[in-house]
């Protein structure tokens, strides 16, 4: 991207007034409509939210150590798992790279001000905290046992714990992500800048605007499935009560609806993260741009029909099961279409080691894993064998961490000096990514093994002949757990003391490593004007731009 | 910088906020946003309506009775207040765009919120207290004690009365949030917010209010009219 | 930034009359869908009823919503909002209203005749 006369070789970054610095006191901060600090406001929310589903899983590995149940009683055990899943799907993976980096970074990519609608986008960090408050109050109110899937009859007829309050918080959180959705949506479409026509856009911006589909066409009907959830609780009657005639598969129905296209709004951000590591590492322009510029699009549309898979052995008709399989055979294809142009941009490339690209790499290993795996469950005859198994548990902590948790690190890192305007110490950082990696395939390939020689999931206890797998499991974990705290120390010793990045640490491709690090609270000093393609870098052999 | 200097010298039109170009992009973007809030309000109120249909393919005969249970008069008359209420808010965005007066705005405004209060007052004193008083709201007072002639279509009757309060709940819900919208749209264009050039706000609410509208357009015949009306049905 | 004139800082200003036109339109479509029901059609009265409920919808869409004065970005968010709904709804009934299906007990074997006997 060709701008007017943007100086990009000496930037002091401790003169100039930035989103930062600009102003000071909490007030600035919780009344700001700057869509950088709300990205940085969601990213401390999240990480508290993360380690809070973090100890859940811990509780729960720790138990499971024993065959017999090292820790807890059964009934705590299924309190834990449930919190462990409600927290960690809709309040980490579902906000994470969209309200953090996807809030910091949508305007500085497109070349914008700010997103379209700035109030909104404080009130959805609002609501997302409403929300989360709620769902610590049911966690301290001794935390709902019903599964983070609340299938009546139990959650809304037998069950004794606060599954209201639960529903309300994830209900107030949706509706936080609806907006931001929303305001993706729109911003994406109206305020791009001059020259930055559709297929000139990052591919970020692609799989993001992917996303805010699925956030706004998906999450109102968890809203309403939640709320005639909480109805029944609460008046003792209800449209899915067996006694009127209710029909308990028809919550399963409405509630895989959004939960499925939502494991695609926690990997879609991911992908589009890889996208941009994989370019910048390589030095190269991306195989194949329009392939995974519509295969995001793609991915978000045939995400929509595929939700049944989820029902094959809970009494849903066959026919509808048929139907449900072979379109869930076909939603990997857009999926693999992007492995494959990430591997061929590769190929030939001039690639470098840092810590965002080690997550880059893991991710496509770890999601190549995890997405095979689904084919296994998308196929009727296994999945009656391998449903209700910690072979599913594998499938998606592979996608989930080994996916999208791995992209949003990267991401972080990657983006960090912009955020910051300073460096993290990069020989850390690979540790730290290479214990990630290691710590999580011990944790979890064992599940895979585990799952498919029977072991149920959701239990508190387990036949003795798997303890080796678990123990070998709850060992990975304690690896994977010391992982995500080194990243946490050095972060945070960057921003103080880490080195000035400059504009443009890494030499990469994007209109925000044109503007300064950190920005000014208009994003740019220089009005964009957009000349060229995306990921313009020069051929592979040539030195860094 | 230097842009930003520019931007503070021309006077900016009404109401006009700085993430954006110009007024066009501001109102084109509002417009937007406020379709693709219209869309989700579709998939939320449609969550219901999907509930519905499947129940009521099931269970037809438990249905038929639960709607004959409710009066048309009313549900029909609520409708036609409501088709009045949606010409009056298009009059109102109609009154900005060509330039009338605060007044002749604020006017259609009430009249629009007299109307949804009249849809309101009609639902609540005529329909659900009634309903309550004659044991057909569902949960423990739900008498089928009352009704032996219900015979097995009897639990049917309940979930089809959940459906009805739980959907015209959730629309009249909508309608006091509407309401809501409508008394601020009053107060800011009593302080003269709002002009033929400007008038955004106003346009965005009306497309909420007739979403509203478009709602209860469906239920009406879904609620109130299924297996119809005729003798022996 | 923009070549439609109607979508100007002022907006497509539809007559009055358009407004009241509509506005007896969806009157008389109340009177008639009321007065429909009175009439014993079997199961068209459900038909019925749906249409005139659609047709009432595209009404206030159009006119009062002044979608057909809009972009065509506007009519496709309008469109994918129903389409999705249409997948909930076709989808969900394709399990529920499916389940009483015997499955053939001759399984793909039962194919062969099957077809034999329909051609």
């Amino acid at each position: 991207m060709s701008t007017a006369t943007a100086d990009i070789h000496h930037d002091p970054v401790e003169s100039n007034v930035n989103y930062l610095n600009a102003s000071y006191g909490i007030k600035s901060w919780l009344f700001t409509v700057d869509h950088k600090r709300i990205g940085l406001m969601y990213l401390a929310v999240i990480t508290f939210m993360f380690t809070i589903g973090g100890v859940a899983a811990t509780l729960m590995r720790l138990n499971l150590v024993e065959p017999q149940g090292a820790l807890v009683e059964p009934e705590t055990y299924n309190k834990l798992f449930s919190t462990h899943g409600i927290i960690m799907v809709f309040f980490f993976l579902v906000p994470s790279i969209p309200a953090t980096l996807g809030n910091f970074l949508i305007p500085l990519m497109i070349g914008a001000r700010d997103v379209a609608f700035p109030k909104l986008n404080l009130l959805s960090w609002y609501l997302f905290v409403t929300g989360c408050g709620f769902a610590i109050f049911a966690i301290l109110s001794g935390g709902v046992d019903t599964g983070w899937t609340f299938y009546p009859p139990y959650s809304s007829l037998y069950s004794h714990t606060p599954v209201v309050i639960m529903a309300l918080g994830i209900f107030i959180a949706g509706f936080s992500s609806i907006l931001t959705g929303l305001n993706f949506v729109v911003t994406i479409h109206k305020m791009r800048a001059p020259g930055m026509t559709w297929f000139r856009l990052p591919l970020f911006i692609w799989a993001l605007y992917a996303t805010s589909l699925i956030f706004i066409l998906g999450t109102p009907v968890i809203a309403i499935t939640l709320f005639l959830l909480g109805l029944e609780r609460i008046f003792h009657v209800g449209i899915f009560d067996p006694a009127i005639g209710g029909d308990p598969l028809l919550f399963q129905h409405l509630f895989w609806f959004y939960s499925h296209p939502a494991v695609y709004i926690m990997i879609l951000p991911s992908m589009g993260v890889v996208s941009e590591l994989i370019t910048a590492f390589s030095r190269k322009k991306i195989f194949g741009y329009s392939f995974i510029a519509f295969s995001s699009l793609a991915i978000a549309v045939i995400s929509f029909i595929v939700w049944g898979h989820h029902m094959f052995v809970t009494g849903q008709s066959v026919y509808a099961g048929l139907v449900f399989s072979v379109l869930s055979f076909i939603v990997a294809i857009p999926s693999a279409i992007k492995v494959f142009n990430w591997t061929a941009t590769l190929y030939k490339g001039s690639i470098s080691y840092q810590a965002p690209m080690l997550y880059a790499l893991g991710f496509i290993g770890l999601f190549t894993i995890g997405g095979l795996t689904g084919l296994f469950l998308a196929s009727l005859a296994t999945d009656v064998h391998l449903n209700g198994t910690y072979f599913v548990v594998a499938h998606f902590h592979y996608i989930m961490v080994g996916g999208a948790l791995m992209g949003y690190l990267g991401g972080i890192h990657f983006w960090w000096p912009k955020i910051t305007g300073r460096m993290y110490p990069d020989m850390w950082a690979r540790i730290a990514a290479a214990i990630v990696f290691i710590g999580f395939n011990l944790t979890f390939f064992p599940q895979f093994v585990v799952g498919y020689l029977g072991m149920p999931r959701r239990y508190a206890v387990y036949p003795a002949e798997f303890q080796v797998l678990n123990v070998m499991s709850s060992a990975g974990a304690s690896v994977l757990a010391v992982g995500y705290a080194i990243p946490l120390v050095y972060l945070a010793w960057s921003m103080r003391y880490g080195p000035p990045a400059g504009r443009n640490p890494w030499g990469a491709k994007g209109l925000e490593w044109t503007t300064l690090s950190p920005p000014p609270t208009e994003n740019f000093d220089v009005p964009p004007l957009v000349t060229e393609d995306a990921y313009n870098y020069a051929h592979a052999g040539a030195t860094h731009v | 910088m230097s842009d930003m200097a520019a931007h503070d010298a021309h006077a900016h039109p009404q109401g006009f906020a700085h993430q954006f170009e110009d007024a066009v992009q501001q109102k084109e973007a509002g417009t937007l946003g406020m379709w693709a809030f219209l869309v989700t309000e579709i998939l939320f109120f449609g969550g219901m309506f999907t509930a519905y249909i499947v129940y009521r393919s099931l269970h037809l005969g438990g249905f038929i009775i639960g709607s004959h249970l409710l009066e048309v008069k009313f549900g029909a008359t609520n409708t036609a207040v409501l088709i009045c209420s949606s010409l009056t808010m298009a009059l109102a965005i109609r009154s900005a765009q060509t330039g009338k007066s605060r007044g002749a705005i604020i006017s259609w405004l009430i009249l629009t919120m007299i109307l949804g209060a009249t849809f309101l007052v009609v639902k609540f004193t005529c329909e659900w207290y009634p309903d309550y008083l004659n044991h057909i709201v569902p949960g423990s007072y739900f008498g089928f004690e009352y009704r032996p002639e219900w015979g097995a279509h009897a639990p049917y009757v309940q979930m089809f009365m959940c459906f009805y309060f739980f959907m015209t709940g959730l629309h009249a819900l909508h309608m006091v949030v509407g309401l809501g919208i409508l008394t601020v749209l009053v107060i800011m264009t009593a302080r003269n917010k709002f002009s033929s050039e400007y008038y955004t706000p106003l346009e965005i609410s009306g497309l909420y209010w007739h979403f509203v509208d478009i709602v209860w357009i469906f239920l009406f015949p879904l609620l109130y009219l299924i297996g119809g009306r005729y003798p022996g049905s | 930034m923009s070549e439609h004139p109607e979508q100007g800082g002022h907006g497509h200003v539809v007559p009055v009359g358009v407004y009241i036109a509509v506005f007896l339109a969806l009157m008389c479509l109340t009177a008639l869908t009321t007065g429909v029901a009175y009439i014993d059609l079997g199961q068209w009265n459900t038909v019925a009823a749906l249409t005139i409920a659609v047709a009432k919808m595209l009404l206030v869409v159009l006119f009062f919503m002044h979608v057909k004065y809009a972009h065509g970005l506007t009519k496709i968010v309008i469109i994918a909002g129903f389409f999705w709904l249409g997948i909930m709804i076709t989808l969900s009934l394709s399990d529920e209203l499916t389940r009483g299906w015997e499955i053939n007990p001759a399984g793909w074997t039962g194919l062969i005749p099957f077809l034999h006997h329909l051609f």
